[in-house]
C-alpha cells in the first residue's frame, strides 16, 4: 500500500469484514454491478481479500470507488448483505486515511459537504469551485467548463463567491465529528 | 389531499423544472403540497462516503422538522437521492433505538428531536398510487397519443427500499404513461444505473453507463425520468456521447411530471420545457 501499513488499513475495514462474514462468493454482486467492467479486481474478489485480511491489496485497487450506489447487489445478495453499504464504508476509510489514489471522489465529497455545512443547501458553483481549487489540477475544471456554462445560460447557477461567515450546520457537523471522535 | 414537501437542492437550482412542474401537477390533481420549513441538504451520496453518522443526521433534521410542523405525516419528495437518504432514516430508526439516540444528541444542538412519525413518499409513488388514473385520462384526452415514450426509473427510488415498484421490473409508470394516450416504450434498462455521480468524478465509467442507455432509447420519442441526477446525467452529454458513438443518440428527455402536465394542457411554459438541456421542444413541435 505505501502510504498506509496493513494494520492501519485492516483497523479501518474491521466492520465491513464484520457485515460480510457470510458471504459465500457467488459472484452474485460481480454479475449485477454496472460498472464491473471499470474494476481492476471484481467486488466477489473484494470481500474475499477483506476476509482473508488482504486490505492493502483492496485499497490498492480503484473497485470500490467506482460503486454508483445503485443498489443491485444489495438487492440480489443471496445472503442479504448490505454490499452498497460496506462500498460506502470502504469509501469512508479511503477519505479519513487521505489516500493520494483516491483524492478525485474523496475532495468532491469534501466540497459538497463543506458548502452544506455553510449553507444549510448545497450551492453548485460554490462547491464546484472549491473542489477545483482543493484538487490544484488546472486541467479538471475544463472537462466540466461546457456543461457549467450550459447552466449558466439557462439560469441554473449562479457565480459565486466564497462564503465566509458562521456555516449554518456548522453545530450538527461538530457534534457529529465529536461522537464518531 | 395535503402532503409536506421536500424538494431538495437540485429542485432549487439545476433542476428547477421539475420542482416547476410536479407543482403544476399535483396542483391540478388537487394535491396540496407545503414545504418543510427550514429543509436542508439529505447529504446526497457525500455524506456516506465521509461519514456514517452524519448520513443519517442530515436528512434526519428534515424529519424532525417536518415533525415539528403538525400537519401531514406524508412527506412527498421528487428527488431519488433525497428519497433514498430519508427514507433510509425512516427504516432505520424502527429497528435502532441507540442510532435514534445518536441522532438526537445531535439534532439537541438546534433544539431538535426526532420521533419517527413520519411516512416518506416518492414523487412517483404518490403518482401511481395515490392520484386517480381516470382523472389523468379525461383530462388528457389522448393528447399524447402517437408518441413512443421510454419510463426511465434510474436505481434510487427502487432500491434498496422496495415500496411501491418491482426493483428488478419496474412498472409503475406505465398506467401514468399510457393514461396520456401515448405507447410504452419496451426496453428493459429502465431500472439500470445512469452512473451517478461517476460522470463527475470518473466520467469514462459514468459516460459508458449513459450511452447504453441512449442506445437502448433509439426509437423512442422521449426519455421520461423522476430524478434530477438522472436527468442531469442522460442530458447533458447527449452530443459528446454520439460523436465517440458515431450515432446520433439525441433524445429529448423530460422529467415524468413536465410529460403528465403536458398532456394534462399545461404548456411548455407552464412545465418549463426552456430549462431542459435536451432538446425536450422538440417532441411538441410536432403537435403545434
Amino acid at each position: 500500500m505505501g502510504q498506509v501499513s496493513n494494520e492501519r488499513l485492516l483497523e479501518q475495514t474491521e466492520t465491513v469484514k464484520e457485515m460480510i462474514q457470510t458471504c459465500i462468493q457467488c459472484g452474485t454482486c460481480t454479475a449485477s454491478c454496472p460498472n464491473n467492467e471499470f474494476m481492476d479486481i471484481t467486488p466477489r474478489h473484494m470481500w474475499r481479500l477483506l476476509l482473508t485480511d488482504h486490505a492493502d491489496a483492496v485499497f490498492s485497487s480503484k473497485s470500490f470507488i467506482m460503486c454508483s450506489s445503485c443498489y443491485y447487489c444489495t438487492l440480489r445478495c443471496p445472503r442479504g448483505l448490505e454490499l452498497t453499504h460496506a462500498m460506502s464504508l470502504l469509501k469512508q476509510a479511503a477519505s479519513k486515511l487521505k489516500l493520494k489514489q483516491f483524492q478525485r471522489s474523496s475532495l468532491f465529497y469534501e466540497a459538497f459537504l463543506d458548502s452544506v455545512k455553510k449553507h444549510g443547501r448545497v450551492r453548485e458553483m460554490e462547491f464546484m469551485t472549491n473542489y477545483f481549487i482543493s484538487m490544484k489540477n488546472p486541467v479538471i475544471p475544463f472537462a466540466y467548463a461546457s456543461l457549467g456554462l450550459k447552466l449558466m445560460a439557462k439560469g441554473k447557477v449562479r457565480p459565486e463567491f466564497p462564503f465566509g461567515g458562521k456555516g449554518k450546520l456548522t453545530a450538527l457537523f461538530k457534534k457529529v465529528a465529536e461522537l464518531e471522535g | 389531499m395535503k402532503y409536506l414537501y421536500y424538494p431538495g437542492c437540485s429542485l432549487e437550482g439545476t433542476s428547477a423544472e421539475y420542482d416547476i412542474s410536479t407543482k403544476v401537477l399535483l396542483e391540478s390533481v388537487d394535491i396540496q403540497l407545503t414545504d418543510i420549513e427550514d429543509w436542508s441538504c439529505c447529504g446526497a451520496t457525500a455524506a456516506e462516503s465521509q461519514s456514517h453518522l452524519l448520513s443519517y443526521v442530515l436528512p434526519a433534521r428534515n424529519l424532525a422538522l417536518a415533525e415539528k410542523m403538525n400537519s401531514s405525516n406524508q412527506i412527498l419528495v421528487p428527488c431519488s437521492a433525497c428519497y433514498l437518504n430519508l427514507k433510509k432514516v425512516e427504516e432505520a430508526i424502527k429497528k435502532d433505538k441507540d442510532l435514534l439516540g445518536k441522532i438526537n444528541t445531535v439534532l439537541a444542538e438546534e433544539d431538535l428531536v426526532l420521533k419517527g412519525d413520519m411516512i416518506v413518499r416518492h414523487l412517483l409513488d404518490v403518482l401511481s398510487k395515490d392520484v386517480d388514473i381516470e382523472e389523468i385520462k379525461e383530462i388528457s384526452h389522448n393528447k399524447m397519443a402517437g408518441f413512443t415514450i421510454a419510463p426511465y426509473y434510474g436505481c434510487q427510488c427502487l432500491r434498496p427500499f422496495t415500496v411501491f415498484d418491482d426493483p428488478e421490473e419496474p412498472h409503475s409508470m406505465d398506467e401514468l404513461i399510457r393514461a396520456t394516450g401515448a405507447e410504452l416504450f419496451e426496453w428493459d434498462m429502465g431500472g439500470q444505473c445512469c452512473g451517478a455521480s461517476n460522470t463527475s468524478t470518473k466520467p469514462e465509467a459514468g459516460m459508458a453507463l449513459v450511452g447504453k442507455i441512449l442506445k437502448a432509447a433509439k426509437g423512442a420519442d422521449a426519455i421520461l425520468t423522476v430524478c434530477p441526477m438522472c436527468q442531469m446525467n442522460l442530458e447533458s452529454s447527449q452530443k459528446k456521447i454520439s460523436h465517440k458513438e458515431g450515432i446520433d443518440l439525441e433524445i429529448p428527455v423530460l422529467f415524468l411530471p413536465q410529460f403528465l402536465g403536458l398532456a394534462m394542457g399545461k404548456t411548455q411554459n407552464d412545465v418549463r420545457l426552456d430549462l431542459n438541456l435536451s432538446n425536450a421542444g422538440k417532441l411538441m413541435k410536432a403537435r403545434v
